[in-house]
């Protein structure tokens, strides 16, 4: 009996530690990339990291200028898209609860939440790319704003359902129309949450590489022409890491500490607003 | 925030119309990237107006690309095949400079090594898969080669380079000619895939045991050794600028410059080095990308050839300049003759 | 409002609101309706582009071809097939064990202080993007494998074919290490969910009975959230399998099926992104789109079914709660 409980005990120190360390491995891969980043990427950061051009193969020094607003500009162009989009599928799921077409889009959206970036690059390209014959920031736009929607449209029904209905029925109760309802009243108390959600997916599209890789392609200059190839830090990135240049590695990593900067500002940005949002809502 | 977005799209729209730099698009070989890299850049300094926008994603690429049509020019080092080119009939190669593929690895110690064909190819079929193999010790006494396993690199997308050097093997070993054979991919029977010259180099940098073939430049810049390989006259021969331009000596150019001039016959002669060439249309629609194009490619082949050296690619010989002069004077913009000089 | 005033008859101003509402419900269904087509056109533009090699090749030809070359018009699909669902199932083997330790670990057993800043880690490791974890397993994590782990397993494990080989650090294994990593985060969050809902009384009534805490969690936690862990799981495989970059960038692009972990290998993702902007080719774009969509299918079966598991899981916990 006593054995018994020993060996009972044993076992329970034993897993209780099995899975304390299981923490620390989970740790171990987050603590080493943000490190080697920091450590490799912070020495690179100069001005004319922001604001030269590419050198020519092999040349040291330049930057990656075109890279950081062609990023910034293909986000944009992402927005422009997806933003209208995919609050707009939000709302409608929210308002109309129970048919079967509202049905299947949620079923729809929540499927496309997890079809892999790289094939939606194919449809990008397929889409925009084959029609206009170049390679294009539209094209690359398109594709993120492909990967936006979805997951907007669902974080965006979730928020707009939190609304309190009394809300909602004091509005129609005075009289103003269901649009104007839906317009001035839900959305606008949901707008807090919805602007979360939009930098939230911001920061995730603003780290993709694989949908851009055959659409935005990439540029040795600066480019604000929606038809034009245009550079991105992502792909940038890849074609740095992947060549034997020192220097180009060194740009990789730098570029990668810019990319988890600008992501984990934003991430933060969204916590710090949904935090101040329930103290409010409390 | 939405309205912001549309006055940048506007704002971006309306300056797009307002007549900004030509901007032309190209695609194509990584085999002379550092140089078209060189170049692209001169140019852009002589003419701010005109930019070129390069991106080495591979012959392969380019030859779709351009067939495709989502790119203005298209490069590659593998001359387009008959098959390719009944698919758009119109292209016209130009070559643009000579280069070697150079076999490179990574041991530390060895620095030197010579190759005969043979084992070669039996590498890169994967009978040879020890670095001290006989058939590799022989011709290299003295050297202390490691009993470590060989790690082949080829290339993973379609690839000039690789179209060159199988053409090479091809020659040089029956067997290699029978499986795996020539051309811009082929079925490795070992190794890992690379992308590009630049993956290629990347991985034999970072990897011990690891060889690879690539382009000279990739090589030299990144200070990796490179092989002798044992030529058609039996000679061991280093890579470089002057062996290239050996191997170029008795080719006959035919009139549209596709070519093979792999284990040429020269006493001096690197055995596999190959012309690259940008593809362009016979006659551009477009009036202000295509004057650009001509005269950059006359540029290039007269005033550029200058940075050829130094970055280890072999300038045209003279006759094969003057056979490409009389080539652009017979493309046209929308049916036109452009004016070039006669001379520089 | 000014314009019901000018109206004496409440009754004619009633068409003109509910022209708003109309015109309101339109505009959103149809932006409802806009994700319908996306998808459609998702899978109808994969489809056309995908055809000639289907009417070509035939589809069972494809996906149990075993030669890829693109020159001679040859396009078997299993090696990319393979070397998806083996890096992705190797991937789940690893992170599972990982994450179902520290989801119990945080949940059960750990203070409670380290609740809120392991969960903000884990989401911090959830948005780094897949090309920064490719530089840093291209530059830490192959290496090691190269230098410590491959030589090790080799010389203590080397008899066995998975661990045969040189150790050249790209391959499988750091393909799957890779995605251990990425899909550490999708695992943890959902497992972490799963975990709150379990009944506490059946719990604290094992521990009252004297049963250990491992016991308790054996008998009254783990029952309970199989399904949502096993949801979890394929919820993982599914991010897994469509992960490109960081594979792309380790995976050592070799269209081979090998059983040693050591070697190189290819993955569906990282096949399309090496290979389709210079695809040459209708056939050759084809092929890619094909393998897309065969991707495309198995995401989406596993996304239906781990779906259709947690709202089933969910169901049932609703009904007890009834």
């Amino acid at each position: 009996m006593n054995g018994s409980l020993l060996r009972r005990k044993a076992v329970n120190h034993l897993l209780t530690g099995l899975c304390a360390l299981m923490v620390l491995v989970a740790l171990l891969p987050l603590v080493s990339v943000l490190w080697l980043v920091i450590k490799n990427g912070a020495a690179g950061l100069s001005w004319t990291f922001f604001t030269a051009l590419p050198r020519p193969v092999g040349e040291e020094g330049g930057g990656v200028g075109n890279a950081v607003v062609g990023t910034l500009y293909i986000v944009a162009i992402a927005c422009a898209f997806g933003l209208p989009l995919g609050i707009g599928a939000g709302v409608y799921l929210a308002e109309s609860r129970n048919g079967l077409f509202a049905r299947g889009i949620r079923f729809t959206a929540e499927l496309l939440a997890g079809v892999p970036s790289i094939v939606i690059g194919i449809v990008a390209y397929g889409v925009v790319v084959v029609p206009m014959k170049r390679f294009s920031a539209l094209a690359g736009g398109v594709a993120l704003a492909l990967l936006m929607i979805p997951t907007l449209a669902r974080a965006t029904e979730d928020l707009v359902r939190l609304v309190p209905g009394s809300l909602r029925e004091a509005s129609l109760a005075l009289g103003v129309p269901q649009w104007k309802t839906s317009l001035r009243v839900v959305l606008r108390t949901a707008m807090g949450g919805i602007v979360t959600a939009v930098l939230l997916s911001i920061a995730r599209v603003a780290g993709e590489t694989a949908p851009l890789l055959f659409t935005a392609l990439n540029n040795q200059y600066w480019n604000l022409r929606p038809d034009q190839p245009t550079s991105t830090l992502t792909v940038q990135i890849f074609n740095y890491a992947i060549s034997p240049y020192e220097d180009w590695h060194a740009k990789a990593w730098s570029a990668a500490l810019v990319l988890l900067l600008v992501v984990g500002v934003l991430n933060l940005l969204a916590r710090q607003m949904t935090r101040t949002r329930l103290k409010g809502a409390r | 925030m939405k309205k912001l977005l549309l006055a940048v799209l506007l704002g971006v729209a309306g300056t797009a119309l307002a007549g900004e730099p030509v901007l032309i698009n190209g695609a194509g070989a990584t085999f002379p990237y550092p140089l078209y890299s060189k170049w692209f850049s001169e140019y852009n300094k002589l003419h701010p107006d005109e930019r070129f926008n390069y991106q080495s994603i591979g012959s392969g690429g380019g030859i779709r690309q351009i067939v495709s049509g989502t790119v203005d020019f298209g490069a590659s080092d593998a001359p387009m095949t008959d098959e390719e080119l009944a698919k758009k009939p119109d292209l016209v190669h130009i070559p643009t400079v000579l280069g070697a593929v150079v076999v490179t690895w990574n041991l530390p110690g060895v620095t030197a090594l010579k190759l005969t064909p043979e084992a070669l190819a039996g590498i890169f079929l994967g009978q040879i898969t020890k670095w001290n193999d006989p058939k590799i010790a022989q011709v290299n006494p003295g050297v202390a080669l490691p009993d470590k396993a060989i790690a082949v690199v080829h290339r993973s997308d379609g690839s000039g380079t690789t179209a060159v050097f199988t053409d090479y093997l091809a020659k040089v070993s029956p067997q290699w000619k029978q499986k795996p054979g020539a051309g811009k991919s082929v079925r490795w029977p070992v190794g890992l895939g690379a992308k590009g010259n630049e993956g290629v180099t990347g991985m034999v940098k970072q990897m011990p045991g690891a060889i690879g073939y690539v382009e000279l430049a990739y090589a030299d810049q990144n200070k990796l050794p490179m092989a002798e390989l044992r030529n058609q006259a039996g000679r061991f021969v280093k890579p470089s600028v002057e062996s290239t331009t050996a191997a170029a000596a008795d080719v006959q150019l035919p009139d549209d410059f596709r070519t093979s001039i792999t284990n040429a016959a020269g006493e001096g002669a690197y055995p596999i080095a190959s012309f690259t060439y940008l593809l362009v249309p016979k006659n551009f629609q477009n009036p202000v990308k295509g004057q650009s194009l001509v005269k950059f490619l006359w540029w290039a082949t007269h005033d550029g050839q200058k940075f050829a050296t130094p970055l280890d690619y072999a300038p045209l010989p003279k006759p094969v300049v003057e056979k490409v002069e009389r080539k652009l004077k017979t493309l046209t913009v929308q049916g036109k003759p452009v004016a070039l000089g006669s001379s520089k | 409002m000014r314009a019901r005033a000018d109206t004496p008859q409440p009754a004619a101003a009633r068409p003109r609101v509910n022209r708003g509402d109309r015109a309101w419900g339109l505009i959103l269904s149809a932006l409802g309706g806009a994700v319908l087509i996306i998808a459609g056109g998702i899978i109808l533009s994969l489809v056309r582009v995908a055809r000639p090699v289907f009417a070509e090749v035939g589809l069972e030809d494809f996906l149990t071809g075993q030669d890829w070359d693109p020159l001679s018009d040859v396009f078997g699909a299993l090696p990319f097939i393979y070397g998806t669902v083996v890096t992705s199932v190797l991937a789940i083997l690893i992170a599972l064990p990982v994450a179902l330790g520290m989801t119990l670990f945080l949940a059960e057993m750990g203070p409670k202080w380290l609740r809120q800043p392991v969960a903000f880690a884990v989401e911090t490791l959830a948005s780094i993007p897949s090309v920064v974890y490719g530089l840093w397993a291209l530059f830490v994590l192959v290496p090691w494998l190269r230098q410590t782990v491959q030589p090790f397993l080799g010389d203590h494990l080397g008899f066995l074919p998975l661990f045969s080989g040189p150790p050249l650090g790209l391959g499988y294994l750091a393909a799957a290490l890779v995605l251990a990593v990425m899909i550490l985060p999708t695992i943890a969050s959902v497992t972490g969910e799963v975990l709150k809902t379990a009944p506490v009384a059946v719990k604290e009534g094992a521990l009252a009975l004297g049963a250990t805490r491992w016991e308790a969690i054996r008998m009254a936690v783990l029952p309970h959230s199989r399904p949502g862990i096993f949801g979890a799981t394929l919820l993982g495989l599914g991010r897994a399998l469509g992960e490109t970059m960081a594979v792309t960038m380790v995976i050592g692009n070799s269209p081979t099926i090998s059983a040693s972990l050591f070697a190189p290998g290819y993955t569906l993702p990282s096949v399309i992104a090496n290979e389709f902007a210079e695809a040459a080719g209708d056939r050759h774009t084809g092929a890619l789109a094909a393998l897309a969509l065969v991707l495309f299918g198995i995401t989406l079966l596993l996304n239906s079914v781990a779906r259709l598991i947690m709202q089933r899981g969910q169901r049932k916990l609703q009904g007890r709660a009834a």
